[in-house]
This record gives structure tokens, C-alpha cells and sequence, in this order.
């Protein structure tokens, strides 16, 4: 447990054990206070969370540099207790190239939206991972543009409704989202790629894994490396805050599916993953069908 | 942080670009990022071959924003860098150029211009926002190695970038000259530079156009950090106008121009006076600030002041604005470009730049001048 501060008072909950204290009331190490101004119900504030604590885990805090694009996240460039550049709208692979550059032996990654990344820098991000350039981007991909209030961007699904998609996002009309996940891993220089989401716990930990296996790409020296994390935007989305979790998972996480598309030069599309997780749900559902399964 | 590099010393014939890249090497530039383009192109070139051998990077880049983006995350390691490009280029890095001024990041910019027509976007500050960068216009290549290194430690005392205005001219002739290093005092180590060493002690650094600190040592917050920016940009006004001029003491016609074409001027004016005929010339060294008093003083006893330069009329306007009305402004250059558009035309011919100055001269602001040569040649 590296997440050690309490960020504010410590609630009590009849559940817990004596003296238990719950994770979200504790403030990771490289945070310098808990606070923030993000909605309630954003996805992004544990996004921030998730790659602070696997940086302070692999002990790299005082030898890495980070590049902040431009989205709600940016909020953060505040109060992370990190050295830190920040970089205009979709240009932060290449600013965090010039750094790895002149500073090879340190950890440089990007933090990016996906209007950020996937509309505004698409060549960005596409040339650094084909340089196969020694650092790590990060997308925070919520599939809209949350700061200007709900407007749609590459990565919005079909059939999502945003301020500029009034009646849900139409292939004929708006085209189709991009995976860029899948672009990324087709090209060499990429050593490691994942798609990642915050939707529940299990997930949280499952791409905090990503993101150290990612740093540890990018400290050997293998090449260039990427997590995408599915982050919830329920204002963005316009639904209630707590419908968040399940309404992502239920529709951005359909098209960008989560899991590692590519490790050790293997590639695995997001239609594999899609149809492996297809599979495991029959299987579970076969078992349960036979009496369910002995947890 | 002075160029301490070791340096050629000997004279050498070397064409201008490489001239320019060894005097940006012995300044200490480091980092190089760029995208081909004619004239620009071999500046790329050399630095592509000869940063390496310093133990620097240079970087083909996908495209200008790239390049510019890269020398930006170069610049706030503390390492000394640059890009470059010629007026398209240039044009799709403003929104860096503006940036990267309000983050107060020392970038040096090679602009190898095709003519003379990109003065508004190197002296405007051709992005958004409210800022400039100074603009130093070498007249040829002895005075590009050291307008270079100069270039250099002006971003670093100031913060703010610097653009080189070459050409076509300057890019390609080949001429003997010596790279010495240019001595400059010592500037105070680059404490904000980032180096991911403080992470995680409560003090990390943040680079920053938007004039955000962190959290416990805010920054200013973006008014009061954009009010700094343009006192600054005053001082650097007040403080680094570079400019030449002759005869202007009793000339009755003065000339203006910059860069290469400069040098035609300079070189008529002096056969003129030869002649006995009271001409001048002003040659700005710094496009931006814009050497204003020089101008002015030369216009006080002038009967006309003209602007030469290789486009439709641009610096005329800083001239006009320097001048206010204390004689007439007229343009006596023009468009003048070979058939490819980057090269040079028919009117940098130091016979027809003669004829004109003399025109205007025996004429006065209402005299008819030749018309402009016209390219023939293809
Ligand atoms: S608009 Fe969306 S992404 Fe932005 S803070 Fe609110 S929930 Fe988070």
C-alpha cells in the first residue's frame, strides 16, 4: 500500500472493520493535497491515482518527468508532486520525445485526453509509438469532450449523444470511432500496449498493473509504451453521477474493450479480446447452468 | 552557461548553412528537430550530420508541429535547442512560437526565408496572443555566425525565443569563414529547467505557458503572468535594437533595408556617395525591436526615405512608424523571385538597385521609378 496520507477526515463505516479506513479517503503520496474540482463521478481523479501509485511503487518518483496535455485532467498539473512540462492541445509526444532525448535515462510519460490525443495529435502519438521512442502516453479515453461541455470526439461510440452528435453518434453521418489502441499496436516500435478502465475495483487494479508494466517497458529500454483507461465523464455523458461506472462499462467498454493488445510482440486485436471475453461469459454462464461454481 | 564547445577556428570555405550549424554547435545547441524544405533544407542537413558527433540529437520530424514540439520538451531539460523551417513551416508552428514564449523557454529558430515576404510573420509574432520574439536578420554569412551564437545566449538571458532570418542567399553561398566562439558573460544556471529530481519532495518544478505553480507555491495565475510577459517584451524592446547605418547625418534620400538585399544597398550607397550624391542607408539588425530612433534620427533631414525589400511592402510599415510623417515613405523593392519561387530574382542586381536609388534620388517621393525587372528565366 503505497497510498498512505489521509487526504480529509477519515468516515466511518459500520462495515469496516475497527479501524479500517477506505482507499478514496486516502490521498496517494505523490499527490500534494486530496483535493480537486473534477465533477463527482469523474473517472479521471483514479485514472491520476492508478499511475501515481505504480510510479511511487517501481521508486521512480525522483526520476520522472511528466507531460500534461490539455483536458479536464490538466487540473492535476497543480497538485502532482511531480517534475513536470506542460504541452499545448495533442502535442505532448513530442514534447515528451525532446525530454526522453536530452534525459535517456529518466521516465518521461504523457497524460493525455482522447480529444487531446486521438483527435487534435493523432500523428503524435502515432510517430513517437513508430520511432518506438523510450516513453509511456497515458490516455484518459471518456469518449467525449468533457471540458467544453459534452462534445464528441474520435473515440465517441455509435449511437452516443453528445452536444454535437444531438442524436447519437451516426457512421453515415459522423463516421466511426477510432481504436487507437489497435493503431498503436500494429506498429513496431510499440513494445507494449493496453486498454485499461476504472469502472470498478477490479479494474482499478488490473490497470494499475498495465501502467507499472508500462513504466517497466519503458525503464528497460524496450521501446515505446501505451495504456489507454476507459474513465467515466458522467456530465459529459449527461446521465445521473452514479450510473457512471455501469453505463461506461456498458457502452464505451463494448468498442474499446479492455485488456493488453499487445505484450512481447504479441499482437492481440480488440475484436480477439471482445471475442475472449465472449467466450469466458458463455463459460461462466455454461457453469452456473450447471450448478454454479464453488466460489 | 557559455559555449565552452571545442571550435574550428580555421578558415574554411563553408556555404551558409553549415556555417550556421557549426556556429549554433560552438554555441552549445544540442538538441535539433526540423522537417525538409527549400531553403531551409540543408540546415537540417548539417545538423543531422554533426550533432551527433557533439553528442547531441537531431530528429527528422514527422512534420513542423513535431519540431517544434520536440526542441520545446528539449529546451525544458535546461539543453540548449532549435528548429527551423522557411515561411509555410513557420506557419504552422505559431501556436508553439506563442507558447513556448509564455512558458518562457529559450528557443532559437532558423527561418531560411524564401524572400523577404515572411517579415509580418517573423515580427508580428504570427500566432496568438499578445507577444513578439526578437528577430535578428543577418546580412551575410561572417555576420550569421555570430548572429547565431548571439541568438543563442539572447534566449537564454531572456527567456523568450529568438528568431534567425536568413534566405536563399545565405543558405548557399559558400564563403571562407572562420567559426570563433563569441564571447558572452556567463548567465545564471537554469534553476526551472526540469529533471524529474524533484518529484515526490513537495517542491517539483512545473513548466508552464498558462503561469500555474503547484499546489502550495501557486504561480501567478495567468493575468498577472501575461502582464510580466509583456514587461519583458518592453525591456527587451528598450534593450536589444541592433542596427548599422551610414551617411544618414546629411543624406537626403535614406534607405532602409535588411538581410541579403542589405548588402546590395550598402554596396550602391557607398559607390554613390563615392559619386558625390547624399545618400544613406539603414540597415536593422534586429527586425523586432525594430531599431525606431535609428530610423527616425536618419529621416529628421531627409527629403525621402525608401524601403527596400524583397516583398509587396512589409517592414515599410515599422518604417512609416518610426518616421511619423516627418518625410515620405516609398517602397523601392518589390516581388522578385526565380521560377521555383525560393530563389532570388531579377531585382537583387546591384545595376538595378543603382538605377532605383538613383531615380528616387534625382526625383524625389513623386519620382517615376524603372519598373521591376521581370524574371525571364523560368
Ligand atoms: S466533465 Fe467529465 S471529464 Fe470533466 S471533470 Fe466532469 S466528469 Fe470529469
Amino acid at each position: 500500500m503505497t497510498t498512505s496520507q489521509p487526504a480529509g477526515p477519515v468516515l466511518d463505516s459500520d462495515a469496516a472493520p475497527e479501524g479500517a479506513r477506505k482507499i478514496a479517503d486516502l490521498k496517494p503520496d505523490l499527490l500534494l493535497t486530496g483535493e480537486h474540482n473534477l465533477c463527482p463521478g469523474c473517472g479521471e481523479p483514479l485514472a491520476v491515482r492508478v499511475y501515481l501509485e505504480a510510479l511511487q511503487e517501481l521508486g521512480v518518483s525522483r526520476e520522472t518527468v511528466m507531460v500534461a496535455g490539455i483536458g479536464c485532467y490538466t487540473m492535476f498539473t497543480g497538485t502532482v508532486d511531480l517534475d513536470l512540462v506542460q504541452a499545448l492541445h495533442g502535442r505532448a509526444p513530442s514534447v515528451a520525445t525532446g525530454i526522453k532525448r536530452m534525459l535517456p535515462d529518466k521516465v518521461v510519460f504523457t497524460l493525455q485526453g482522447d480529444g487531446d490525443m486521438v483527435n487534435e495529435g493523432l500523428q503524435e502519438v502515432l510517430h513517437t509509438a513508430a520511432r518506438g521512442e523510450r516513453v509511456t502516453c497515458i490516455l484518459l479515453n471518456n469518449g467525449v469532450f468533457g471540458e467544453t461541455g459534452g462534445h464528441m470526439t474520435a473515440t465517441s461510440v455509435l449511437g452516443q449523444r453528445t452536444k454535437s452528435s444531438l442524436e447519437g453518434r451516426d457512421a453515415e453521418y459522423h463516421g466511426y470511432p477510432i481504436l487507437i489502441g489497435d493503431l498503436v499496436s500494429r506498429l513496431q516500435g510499440a513494445a507494449y500496449v493496453a486498454r485499461g478502465s476504472v469502472h470498478n475495483a477490479g479494474a482499478v487494479a488490473r490497470t494499475k498493473r498495465m501502467l507499472r508494466r508500462a513504466f517497466e517497458t519503458q525503464l528497460a529500454g524496450d521501446g515505446f509504451s501505451f495504456v489507454e483507461v476507459l474513465t467515466m465523464c458522467p456530465t459529459g455523458w449527461f446521465i445521473p453521477t452514479a450510473d457512471g461506472p455501469d453505463y461506461m462499462h456498458e457502452t464505451l467498454g463494448e468498442v474499446h474493450v479492455m485488456g493488453e493488445l499487445k505484450v512481447d510482440g504479441m499482437v492481440k486485436t480488440t475484436e480477439e479480446l471482445h471475442a475472449e471475453n465472449v467466450r469466458k461469459q458463455h463459460e461462466v454462464e455454461a457453469e452456473l447452468e450447471r450448478g454454479g461454481v464453488d466460489l | 552557461m557559455t559555449a565552452t564547445t571545442a571550435v574550428r577556428d580555421e578558415r574554411r570555405l563553408m556555404e551558409g548553412s553549415e556555417a550556421m550549424v557549426e556556429a549554433a554547435i560552438a554555441a552549445g545547441c544540442r538538441f535539433f528537430a526540423g522537417y525538409p524544405m527549400t531553403p531551409f533544407t540543408e540546415l537540417l542537413e548539417h545538423f543531422a550530420r554533426r550533432l551527433p558527433e557533439e553528442g547531441g540529437v537531431c530528429i527528422n520530424a514527422e512534420s513542423e508541429l513535431e519540431a517544434v514540439g520536440m526542441a520545446w520538451g528539449a529546451l525544458a531539460t535546461g539543453a540548449r535547442a532549435a528548429t527551423g523551417s522557411t515561411g509555410q513551416g513557420l506557419s504552422l508552428m505559431q501556436e508553439s512560437f506563442s507558447e513556448i514564449t509564455l512558458a518562457e523557454l529559450p528557443l532559437v529558430v532558423f527561418n531560411m526565408a524564401r524572400g523577404q515576404s515572411d517579415y509580418f510573420q517573423a515580427t508580428r509574432g504570427g500566432g496568438h496572443g499578445d507577444y513578439r520574439h526578437i528577430v535578428l536578420a543577418p546580412i551575410d554569412i561572417a555576420e550569421a555566425v555570430e548572429l547565431t551564437q548571439l541568438a543563442f545566449h539572447l534566449a537564454d538571458r531572456w527567456r523568450s525565443p529568438v528568431l534567425i532570418y536568413g534566405d536563399y542567399l545565405l543558405a548557399h553561398v559558400t564563403e571562407a569563414v572562420s567559426v570563433t566562439p563569441f564571447s558572452v558573460p556567463a548567465l545564471p544556471s537554469k534553476e526551472w529547467a526540469v529533471d524529474g529530481s524533484l518529484g515526490g519532495t513537495g517542491r517539483s518544478r512545473s513548466i508552464s505557458p498558462l503561469g500555474l505553480g503547484k499546489h502550495g507555491h501557486p504561480g501567478p495565475g495567468i493575468e498577472r503572468h501575461l502582464r510580466a510577459i509583456a514587461g519583458k517584451l518592453a525591456d527587451i524592446e528598450r534593450e536589444e535594437q541592433r542596427v548599422e547605418h551610414a551617411y544618414t547625418d546629411d543624406a537626403e534620400t535614406v534607405v532602409v533595408a535588411f538581410g541579403t538585399p542589405a548588402r546590395f544597398v550598402r554596396y550602391v550607397v557607398h559607390q554613390l556617395r563615392a559619386d558625390g550624391e547624399k545618400v544613406g542607408y539603414v540597415r536593422p539588425i534586429s527586425l523586432w525591436p525594430f531599431p525606431s530612433a535609428v530610423v527616425a534620427d536618419a529621416s529628421a533631414g531627409a527629403r525621402v526615405v525608401a524601403t527596400f525589400e524583397l516583398s509587396a511592402g512589409q517592414m515599410i510599415d515599422d518604417v512609416r512608424l518610426a518616421v511619423l510623417g516627418r518625410a515620405p515613405v516609398v517602397r523601392l523593392g518589390g516581388i522578385s523571385t526565380d521560377g521555383s519561387g525560393f530563389g532570388v530574382g531579377a531585382l537583387l542586381d546591384a545595376e538595378v538597385v543603382r538605377d532605383r536609388i538613383l531615380a528616387l534620388h534625382r526625383g524625389g517621393p513623386e519620382a517615376e521609378l524603372p519598373p521591376l525587372p521581370v524574371n525571364e528565366r523560368g
